[in-house]
């Protein structure tokens, strides 16, 4: 009964966003690491990425996850020209602090802090919510990325207005584009095939 | 490969345009986008999630957004052996199934003060005659994709185990409608910023 859903009873979901490092339990079994096809072994595209439960499961469809995998370490990893890194994983954060992914928003409110040293605006993005004042070049990127979030999406002429305002040009402008949008996949898939949880160690 | 690039197209930016030679700069992402439109529209092997419920999904989520030119264009793509009333009930659902997100529940605790109310939506019962319990089923499960997401449980994922989805075609349907939340998403950011610049 490999098919059957996963339930995790004994597991105490984290109840508020957190900087700290968390776990991710999945409703669906994922094929062992042992078990992985050749294809579904290089759709993973970082092999490490064979150790968690998350993309083991991703690579039941592996075209799928590929592309995806591509996607998202193009948009936030490839540095050589527009919008710093920092603000990429900030616009990440607060995309997930508005749909409400406690996993992704650690994992990308971490990265924000590694990239800004902005420790204290991370944590307040995380506890008082998207509308947290953070200075005016993060509140316009912040705004962005939760316009970009809802649904139907409300981004328009006055948020781009907003970003050229605080200095974004339009590469720029496209990196926070792309960084909220890819949020827009990662959080739905995160929330949807399995539920977080607090690391034992911790 | 020479096809257009979807993105671009549904955005209304010509290949020579000052925003697609942006795009241009990030090939590995425009591609990528592009190949994970393909995995999903056009898969080498589509296992067993059909094409038609691929495109009827496409159309009723892009529906559900309020745009309105994507929703055609899934729509368009649906095989031509549609009937007339299975256009008419998806159209009518994605109709039905309109509201504002994100909203949700969270797991009992401090965060209880943020939760938000919202419908839970299912097919009506005439239009499931016609669009069939299987495909009904993706449909609840898209609209909470959606809207709610932070809602989402394991007896989310038994309501599609018990109306015949694998877990591989759960794993495809959750990739389906995320990726289009992208899409769209990247969709309505271009489009904002093209009319910025005119």
């Amino acid at each position: 009964m490999t098919e059957c859903v996963l339930t995790h009873p004994e597991n105490h979901e984290p109840t508020e966003f957190t900087l700290a490092m968390l776990d991710w339990l999945p409703w669906l079994a994922p094929p062992a690491d042992d078990a992985l096809t050749e294809r579904q072994r290089t759709s993973l595209v970082d092999p490490a990425r064979s150790k968690s439960a998350y993309f083991r499961l991703l690579a039941s469809d592996p075209d799928i996850l590929e592309a995806r995998t591509r996607t998202d370490k193009d948009i936030f990893y490839n540095t050589v020209s527009g919008l710093p890194r920092a603000e990429r994983e900030l616009a990440a954060a607060a995309t997930s602090r508005h749909n409400g992914c406690i996993y992704c928003a650690s994992v990308h409110a971490r990265h924000a802090v590694t990239y800004s040293k902005r420790v204290g605006d991370v944590q307040r993005l995380l506890d008082v919510g998207v509308q947290a004042d953070l200075g005016e070049r993060w509140n316009a990127i912040v705004a962005a990325a939760v316009a970009l979030t809802a649904t139907p999406v409300a981004f328009g002429t006055s948020h781009v207005a907003q970003l050229r305002a605080v200095g974004l040009d339009d590469a720029e402008i496209v990196d926070v584009i792309n960084a909220a949008a890819f949020f827009n996949w990662a959080n739905r898939l995160m929330l949807s095939l399995g539920e977080p949880c607090v690391t034992p160690a911790h | 490969m020479s096809d257009p690039d979807i993105i671009n197209t549904l955005a209304g930016l010509a290949p020579d345009s000052r925003l697609a030679q942006i795009r241009d700069r990030r090939p590995v992402t425009r591609e990528n986008a592009q190949a994970s439109f393909r995995a999903l529209f056009e898969p080498a092997e589509p296992g067993t999630v059909a094409l038609q419920e691929r495109f009827a999904i496409a159309s009723f989520v892009a529906g559900l957004h309020a745009q309105d030119d994507l929703a055609a264009f899934y729509t368009a793509r649906l095989l031509r052996a549609a009937p007339e009333a299975f256009v008419v009930a998806l159209s009518a659902e994605a109709d039905r199934g309109r509201t504002g997100g994100p909203y949700g529940a969270y797991p009992n605790g401090p965060l209880t003060v943020e939760d938000v109310l919202g419908p839970i939506y299912q097919v009506a019962e005439t239009n499931r005659s016609v669009l069939g319990g299987r495909l009904s089923a993706a449909f609840a499960h898209g609209h909470m994709l959606v809207f709610h997401p932070r809602d989402a449980s394991p007896a989310s994922l038994q309501a599609l185990r018990d109306a015949g989805w694998s877990k591989t075609d759960i794993v495809t349907l959750s990739q389906l409608v995320a990726f289009l939340a992208f899409q769209i998403r990247a969709i309505a950011g271009l489009r904002a910023l093209a009319v910025a610049d005119a």
